[in-house]
């Protein structure tokens, strides 16, 4: 019943959101169009503004990725992690997830085809990625995008949101499909 | 920032030197230059039109109605904004999409909510209190509706794609809380420190 409220809702949202403001703006005799050219206007410079920071970040990324250091990392990590009863697998989600959303998708993916979206695997790593988010890209767009230099305590506070999104994950999937 | 940056691309390209496959990151640096500008081109399109619509929205006075309705919480959470203020609006929507697991529209109105923060930063070059508690609500962000992973799931051909909703709910709740106080001891903290 809840499910299917809740997919109800996930459809109809945007439809619907879109529905109450167009009615609004109309009844408040607002030129729709041409407000939404300007506004419009603005996401388009945006987008061409952040262009650089991308680049910049994606490369970053993109060589330690590819390096062996990803799974260095997880190695060494693996024992200590095992020890509290998070498995090896979901364990290079934990590394990946603040740097990249896509790689992290790509790996979630990989465990499902490989165990099943319905085994407790599945569902820890899909509960793993839903949970957490891609920190250090977000905060790299978001302060660029209007000139911030210093991000002064986000990225402990981020970081240390990603891990306990990670620890909370394991923990209620342990409790309710272990 | 500038410092993970370094040590990304440091680390990555030692590791890389002593285990011997440089010709893999020889290949990966061209191509995440190029994804990085495919994947924003392929995002121009719903960022134009969030921000399109948002426009809509705060031109006819709906953004306002609603973030008078809402600021209260906003209130608690970001005190240094002032009553009215457009920040104000553009943070709820980007709250509001991310709850949703509205992702295309998240980041534009998120973008959009720095902007106005921004204009309240009396240093243009150092985060603001109200930009850090915002990064830490928004990297956190409890979630109702994680559309990409049920989306994952059915492709995937599960017999029940929405049985992780529960636990991604409790799970960034938790993260979200941890979040919240971890920016107020560090704010508090570095006020202590001024």
């Amino acid at each position: 019943m809840l499910f299917k409220i809740i997919s109800t809702i996930s459809v109809w949202i945007v439809p619907l959101f879109l529905l109450i403001v167009f009615l609004h703006a109309q009844y408040k005799g607002i030129k729709i169009y041409d407000t939404f050219i300007e506004g419009a206007k603005e996401g388009f410079w945006l987008v061409v503004r952040l262009i650089p920071y991308i680049v910049g970040i994606y490369v970053a990324i993109g060589i330690f990725r590819s390096s062996s250091a990803l799974s260095i990392l997880t190695r060494g990590l693996t024992p200590v992690l095992n020890l509290f009863g998070i498995p090896g697998e979901v364990i290079p989600l934990l590394i990946t997830r603040p740097l990249s959303g896509p790689a992290t998708l790509g790996l979630v993916s990989e465990l499902i085809d490989k165990f099943g979206p319905d085994t407790f695997i599945g569902k820890l790593a899909s509960t793993i990625d839903g949970s957490t988010d891609t920190t250090l890209y977000i905060l790299a767009v978001y302060f660029a995008s209007v000139g911030v230099k210093n991000a002064r305590y986000s990225l402990p506070v981020g970081l240390l949101a990603d891990v306990t999104g990670f620890v909370a994950a394991v923990y209620i999937c342990l409790r309710i499909f272990g | 920032m500038n410092l993970v940056f370094a040590l990304l691309v440091i680390l990555g390209l030692l590791t890389g030197i002593f285990t011997g496959d440089l010709q893999v990151i020889n290949e990966e640096i061209l191509l995440s230059a190029q994804a990085a500008v495919e994947r924003i081109m392929s995002l121009m399109g719903v960022f134009t039109l969030w921000l399109g619509i948002a426009k809509v929205a705060e031109k006819s006075g709906l953004l306002a109605a609603f973030t008078k309705y809402m600021s209260p919480l906003v209130k608690i959470l970001f005190p240094s904004i002032p009553k009215g203020h457009p920040a104000m609006g553009a943070i709820l929507m980007n709250m509001s999409a991310n709850l949703f697991g509205f992702g295309s529209a998240a980041t534009p109105f998120g973008l959009k909510a720095m902007e106005e923060l921004q204009k309240l930063n009396p240093e243009r070059e150092n985060a603001s209190e109200a930009m850090c508690t915002f990064l830490a609500i928004n990297t956190s962000s409890i979630t109702l509706i994680p559309t990409t992973i049920i989306a994952l799931r059915v492709n995937a051909g599960s017999t029940n794609p929405f049985e992780i909703i529960g636990t991604i709910f409790f799970a960034t709740t938790v993260s979200t809380i941890c979040a919240i106080s971890a920016d107020y001891i560090f704010r508090s903290l570095s006020r202590r420190r001024k």
